[in-house]
């Protein structure tokens, strides 16, 4: 419709562009008709959750005295509380190992494959994109599995050397069983996003630098590269924040290895326990709204980081 | 053009009115699982209702034979229908609960709880006092330790189904081949691990984290009291954690830990069962229920049939012997049931009938706490298949649930046991001693009291 006008309006006068034109109140309606459905569910599943939450979040509920009205208190607590402290240094730091590696990983697997145009590649990727296909409980029970001393392959591998195969489900490894099992996970789902930056990327570019005469590694670095930079900040937001309320694979793996994941593993287990294990619903909100924070501040703080790069956000 | 305005517009309506609808829809379903008392509702339940003309009550349960039980109820009785539902096991299925009680509406009208558990919901006020709805009648059905574990002070607030009168399960085959009888002593029993070690054997036992109430029943046997409640004074609450009983009990396992005479394996996971198939502990201190559910795993079906035994629990002063328990269930009446008598006569008449029963202890789903069963002698006379035959309801464990006291149970019992947890892995990991342990738990159970509002004495 705004097309329609901006082309048959005069060229010489562009301040008619920037003026939205005036629409009647009866196609006013229309429009908000068309946007109602959208909004009535945005409303009740987004923001009156959030909004309720937030309210419960005020309150203190015990099991003597009742529910009473505290205003900060909770979230005084929850940043003082050092269950919630470590969690949140936990998924902080394994944002800070993971992202990285999952990143070089997918990276290097998208030039890969937009390299190699063979039957093999069209291969390997549905290979390397299909965990990402497997439900996350069963990619986690799986891993629970192989992680096995009794039955897993690891004993029998090790064996040969006549070693014993570590325990990734032990307190000092399940940092690094969680992180393949995260890898593993979500590696190929990038390297897809990333491919297909690749793959709108105009090839006469590639032309050009060849007949400048830069080879495949300048074509890589000089061009690929930079060219895909929007796409890489794209995964990095989604990994950070998806890693800062990591929950499913410690949640699923807490069933195996119980000593190793407390339930205050990571932020998102302790609201979960709070709300659902001890009936503190207050200050399982409390809990997620101060998770909320800390991945703001952290998103945040990424972005200003990386705001030269033109960042897609801005 | 203007008819296709209105179309888009309608049509934009419909969606949205269907929308609506649909939450609508939703909440109505919630509303009539809860209220139970319609028997309209029978459109959720797992089992068939025979009679559908009767009021029909809601109930979560878990136990593996429930189907059968749920019929038999159905079959026999013409006031009420029991419309039955698996929600999960145990945490699974409080979680629910918790939900539900939080919400107001969603729970059942009877559901399966064990014993440990009862405090914390009752605190809650989400379970009702049965004492006035026919206890009467059954009161001499179960021994006055049952009644105990499912009364909060004088009230009642479950009818008990099964008990878990502890015992020492062990190896035949192991213990022959290093010439060892059952230990019946806590210190025999670490002599013999040290003997099994010492010539190269498997491990003895094992420390798991994940089974808090294990260790909680092993204290308690060496007269520990970690907590006194009482509902006449719910604001106060005597915890006692850290005290010689307590601290001995874990300074001993801690000990076998790091002296790597038992494994500090989690129970109930793929990884401690194939240990035990393959015959890597020799012992497995468990309750009565065990050889069932190990038996369902698979346990005692290839090479290791018929290589179990059991012997009665190692005690700390053999002139005192105590007998202890670990888990057990009961069915409660919620604070949601639309009509608590009608719930009522379902708590007390299910799994109660001899045919249930029978079916429940030759398959060694329950121990069973309804005297009926407990004082046949068929049950007592039974050679338990997974034993190889041996008589071990009447060596071991009815003996053990005869001489059981009962224990006070908290309304702290799931943090106390998630904290529990985190501190025997803690001892699994040799970073801390038994004794830290104990005052670390202590401290933490206190402070989490405290903030519930609770006078710790």
């Amino acid at each position: 419709m705004t097309l329609q006008i901006t082309e048959t309006a005069p060229p010489r006068t562009p301040k008619t562009r920037r003026k939205a034109p005036k629409l009647p109140l009866r196609e006013q309606l229309i429009g908000w008709l068309f946007i109602g459905p959208f909004g009535l569910v945005f409303l009740a599943f987004l923001v009156a959750p959030l909004v309720y939450a937030l309210y419960l979040s005020l309150f203190r509920k015990a099991m003597i005295g009742g529910t009473s009205f505290v205003l900060l208190e909770n979230y005084t607590k929850a940043f003082t509380d050092p269950s919630f402290l470590d969690g949140a240094w936990f998924v902080i730091r394994f944002s800070l190992v993971l992202i990285p590696v999952q990143m070089l990983i997918s990276l290097a697997m998208a030039l890969i494959l937009d390299m190699v145009t063979s039957r093999f590649a069209r291969f390997s990727r549905l290979m390397i994109f299909l965990p990402y296909a497997i439900p996350a409980v069963i990619g986690a029970l799986m891993w629970g599995f192989l992680y096995s001393k009794n039955f897993g392959p690891l004993g029998d591998f090790f064996g040969l050397f006549g070693a014993t195969a570590p325990d990734f489900l032990s307190r000092d490894l399940i940092f690094y069983g969680l992180l393949n099992i995260v890898t593993w996970q979500w590696a190929g789902y990038y390297m897809i996003i990333l491919y297909a930056a690749l793959q709108g990327i105009d090839p006469t570019l590639y032309e050009a630098a060849r007949i400048d005469g830069a080879s495949n590694w300048q074509i890589t670095l000089r061009i690929k590269i930079p060219l895909i930079t929007p796409a890489l900040l794209l995964i990095l937001v989604f990994a950070l924040i998806g890693t800062l309320q990591f929950f499913n694979e410690p949640k699923i793996l807490r069933d195996l290895a119980a000593g190793a994941i407390g339930p205050d593993f990571t932020p998102n287990m302790y609201a979960y326990q709070q709300a659902f294990g001890l009936a503190n619903f207050n200050y399982g909100s409390a809990i997620s709204f101060a998770l909320g924070a800390v991945v703001f501040v952290c998103v945040y703080i990424f972005l200003f980081a990386t705001r030269k790069r033109g960042s897609f956000l801005s | 053009m203007k008819r296709k305005q209105f179309l888009a517009a309608a049509a934009t309506l419909v969606l949205a009115g269907s929308l609506a609808a649909c939450s609508s829809d939703d909440d109505g379903a919630n509303s009539s699982s809860s209220e139970g008392g319609g028997g309209s509702d029978a459109t959720n339940c797992t089992n068939t209702i025979p009679k559908p003309d009767l009021p029909a009550v809601t109930l979560w349960a878990w136990y593996p034979n429930m189907e059968l039980v749920v019929d038999n109820f159905n079959e026999q009785n013409d006031e009420v229908q029991v419309c039955w539902t698996n929600v999960g096991e145990g945490g699974d299925e409080y979680e629910k609960f918790q939900t539900a009680i939080a919400a107001g509406t969603g729970a059942p009208d009877v559901i399966m709880i064990e014993a440990d558990r009862i405090p914390t919901f009752q605190v809650q006020d989400a379970l009702v006092d049965i004492s006035d709805f026919g206890y009467e009648d059954v009161k001499d059905d179960y021994s006055e330790g049952a009644w105990q574990d499912v009364s909060v002070g004088d009230a009642v607030y479950g009818v008990p189904v099964d008990g878990g009168p502890m015992g020492m399960i062990y190896r035949k085959d192991i213990f022959e081949q290093y010439g060892i009888t059952p230990p019946t002593t806590w210190a025999e029993y670490e002599q013999a691990a040290q003997t099994v070690r010492d010539a190269g054997g498997p491990l003895f036992g094992d420390l798991g984290a994940n089974v808090p109430a294990v260790m909680m029943a092993l204290q308690i046997q060496n007269g520990a009291d970690p907590f006194t409640y009482d509902t006449d004074n719910p604001e106060n609450i005597g915890i006692a954690l850290n005290d010689e009983a307590s601290k001995e009990v874990l300074d001993y396992w801690g000990g076998l830990v790091e002296k790597g005479l038992v494994g500090t394996q989690d129970q109930f996971t793929p990884e401690y069962i194939a240990g035990v198939i393959n015959g890597d502990y020799a012992t497995y201190i468990s309750a009565a229920w065990a050889p069932g559910y190990l038996t369902g795993a698979g346990v005692g079906a290839g090479a290791d049939s018929g290589q179990f035994a059991v012997a009665p629990l190692p005690q700390w002063d053999p002139a005192n012997p105590v007998q202890v328990n670990w888990g057990g269930s009961a069915f409660s009446v919620t604070s949601q049931a639309s009509d608590p008598e009608l719930a009522a006569q379902a708590a007390f008449g299910l799994y109660a009938d001899e045919a249930s029963l029978t079916d429940g202890w030759t398959n060694q789903v329950i121990f069973p706490l309804n005297l009926n069963a407990l004082e046949d002698p068929a049950f007592a006379d039974l050679a338990v298949e997974f034993f190889g035959g041996q008589q071990a309801n009447k060596e071991v464990y009815v003996p053990a649930a005869n001489a059981y006291e009962g224990f006070t149970y908290s309304p702290l019992q799931q943090y106390y046991y998630d904290a529990m947890t985190e501190q025997l892995a803690s001892v699994n990991e040799g970073s801390i001693t038994g004794s830290e342990a104990a005052d670390r738990l202590h401290e933490d159970v206190v402070g989490y009291a405290e903030e519930q509002g609770f006078t710790v004495e």
